[in-house]
């Protein structure tokens, strides 16, 4: 890099990374992709533990909500002694409620509707903020920016939780996927604009300027050098979108304003507070049981959301790649450096 | 602080109110089979017998302040000078009473809630953030750190049905529910004042762990004023670690704090919906609950005009005291 013909011999470099004169193997290249993308960030996953303990017990929860929903019967009423004891039986292992049904059943057959909810609006909201925020930080300065930003300032300060309210209180919607949409609707400005201000930042960056220089055309520079930065953002910040999702659906559900067609955390919690389970010893464990999956599901998410923060970290994860083509680790190097 | 920016977050604020009242018109529109049609068997079973379609559509404008027979245009300006010029957000289906009287007699107690709250929870996360950053690597602030982490995967209904069940159910430190004890006169004594502070505190406390999710984000901030060079300077002067603590890095950190903590309040305000039923507490939030479960649309849409209206308001007064804080804003940016 000191010598002096360095300058030219980059570019020359950069430009062979776009054309490929001289494809390598497709298996060196699908052994570099494996390397840079999956054993890599498992490698730092394993010696990050937030991001370990996350990722476990996200992958817990979908098991249940997959293989747990397949393995476990659907509760219905009378299925057992009514209002049983936790840990007394291996055919309710949670216990029972007032009707019978036993509470593991219910937490497991809930989960698939849950994250039906959290795909939905973490899909809705992510998706959205990143276009709102691409847009208005790469037409910066424009009548387009200043106008999705007010849109982007309208929405922030509208109270969310019940303007929610009233929406799901006319349409009573009754698909997860829908009420996942709805509770969306307020989750993404804050994000937008996190998005525009590092869009913005990384417009500045010379690398980007570089790629305007050489022709290279926007859609290319969009992608390559502006969404591979943004991930991060967007990843973690989905991981905490869907937090909210889960309090803010389990919210309604627990207050009674959703409609109760399935199985949901929120519905058990409901059920139980409203028949006194407070006061109740007996009925205790079928409040409290929906309460820790609750618990647990956030923290991964936001234990994982945290972990996600090192797993991003470019040059962390050059560090942990073993084979990397010369070229490759450069890029990586010179985008690491340019990312701070 | 200069009236241009002022002025703009005025104007913003006013924005972001009509667009609430439009909205709420557009959602009148949008209810399933028309106006007409969802609201008919609410008010037939309200008034009891059938009643034809123009007395039906009159009681609806009487409600409600939305006339559908007239053109959208007509109707949306009557409801937008209804709302506006006379203040007037309809008549509740159920309670006979105007909206804004009922909303009125809730609001003190919400507000009280809701920024005992907000000051809790705000002075709580300025304050660990300053701290655990202070100590960074410590085990104070990783226990801290921790105890954050797990509190914000925490819904805050959650922390207050612990609550009652702790504090008021298995000890009775607090009730358990509702604004005021029993048999107790209202008046500047003692015992009423010390009625109205335990009743408000558990759910002041479970809104208020909402508002603790800035702390992290504050530490984060003051970690990286801590690397600032006139911290060094403010060190080897000499001067009094509460003084660089509070004045140098407490100070600096919150700044860019304070956006968040603005768009927090609209959170911690909505939060009030689910916490007062928890807490059979009556404030707004209880109301616009049972406005849900009787289908009572014009209350409906009332709370959440004004509780719009009051976030805007507690925003627009927290950008006031920006201006305080923040020297850079009277030089006039963006």
């Amino acid at each position: 890099m000191s010598e002096a013909h360095s300058d030219s011999f980059d570019l020359k470099d950069l430009y062979d990374e776009d054309i490929d004169p001289d494809p390598e193997s497709r298996a060196d290249r699908a052994k570099r992709f494996l390397e840079m993308n999956v054993v890599a960030p498992a490698r730092i996953a394993v010696d990050d533990w937030r991001a370990l303990v996350g990722g476990a017990i996200l992958a817990f929860f979908l098991l249940m909500g997959t293989v747990g929903v397949w393995l476990v019967e659907r509760p219905t009423s009378g299925d057992a002694p009514v209002l049983a004891a936790p840990f007394e039986s291996l055919a309710y292992p949670l216990g029972t409620d007032v009707f019978g049904q036993p509470i593991h059943a219910q937490l497991i057959h809930a989960t698939p509707g849950m994250f039906k909810m959290i795909f939905a609006g973490a899909v809705v909201s992510v998706g959205f903020a990143a276009l709102v925020g691409v847009v208005a930080g790469f037409e910066h300065g424009t009548r387009i920016d200043s106008f999705l930003m007010t849109i982007t300032d309208v929405v922030i300060t509208i109270p969310g939780l019940p303007l929610i309210i009233v929406i799901t209180a006319i349409f009573q919607p009754e698909n997860p996927y829908i009420v996942g949409v709805f509770l969306g609707i307020d989750n993404w400005p804050g994000l937008a604009r996190t998005v525009r201000s590092q869009v913005l930042s990384i417009r500045e960056e010379s690398y980007v300027e570089a790629s305007e220089i050489m022709g290279i055309p926007l859609s290319s520079i969009l992608r390559r050098d502006i969404l591979s930065q943004l991930m991060p953002y967007v990843m973690i910040n989905g991981a905490l979108t869907s937090r909210r999702i889960i309090f803010e659906s389990v919210g309604l559900y627990f207050l009674g304003i959703l409609p109760f067609t399935t199985f949901n955390w929120g519905v058990m919690m409901n059920l139980a507070y409203e028949g006194n389970a407070l006061t109740r010893p007996d009925m205790l464990p079928w409040m409290v049981a929906p309460m820790v999956c609750i618990f647990l599901l956030s923290f991964g998410l936001v234990l994982l959301s945290q972990g996600l923060d090192s797993l991003f970290n470019v040059r962390l994860r050059a560090r942990h790649a073993k084979t990397s083509k010369k070229g490759t680790s450069k890029n990586n190097q010179s985008q690491a450096t340019g990312g701070d | 602080m200069t009236p241009k920016y002022l002025l703009k977050r005025l104007g913003q604020a006013i924005l972001t109110f009509l667009v609430t009242m439009t909205v709420s018109f557009l959602l009148y529109q949008a209810m399933p089979g028309g106006p007409t049609e969802a609201m008919r068997s609410v008010i037939l079973s309200q008034s009891g017998g059938s009643v034809d379609i123009d007395r039906l559509n009159r009681m609806i404008q009487l409600y409600t302040n939305v006339n559908p027979d007239q053109p959208m245009h007509v109707q949306y300006f009557n409801y937008a000078s209804d709302v506006i010029l006379r203040q007037d957000l309809g008549t509740s289906f159920f309670k006979n009473e105007k909206v804004t009287t009922l909303i009125m007699q809730r609001i003190p107690w919400s507000m009280f809630i809701s920024v005992y709250a907000l000051a809790l929870g705000y002075s709580l996360s300025i304050f660990l953030g300053v701290m655990t950053a202070y100590r960074e690597k410590s085990r104070f602030d990783s226990t801290v750190s921790s105890l954050i982490i797990g509190l914000n995967s925490i819904p805050y209904y959650i922390v207050g049905v612990v609550l009652i069940y702790f504090l008021a159910i298995q000890n009775n430190y607090f009730p358990t529910g509702g604004r005021i004890g029993s048999g107790i006169a209202a008046g500047y004594n003692p015992e009423f004042m010390l009625s109205l502070v335990k009743h408000a505190a558990l759910p002041a406390i479970s809104m208020g762990a909402l508002a603790t999710s800035g702390a992290l984000a504050m530490r984060g901030n003051a970690i990286r004023v801590l690397g600032e060079d006139y911290i060094r300077v403010a060190q080897l002067r000499g001067l009094r670690e509460t003084r660089i603590a509070t004045q140098y890095l407490g100070h600096n950190s919150i700044l860019p704090m304070y956006t968040q903590f603005m768009i927090g309040i609209a959170g911690v305000f909505s939060s009030a919906v689910i916490v007062e039923e928890v807490f059979a507490y009556p404030g707004m939030g209880l109301l616009m609950f049972e406005a849900v479960k009787t289908q009572d649309y014009p209350l409906l849409m009332g709370t959440l005009i004004v509780f719009t209206a009051i976030s805007l308001t507690a925003i627009f007064i927290a950008d006031l005291t920006y201006t305080l804080i923040d020297p850079r804003i009277s030089v006039g940016e963006e």
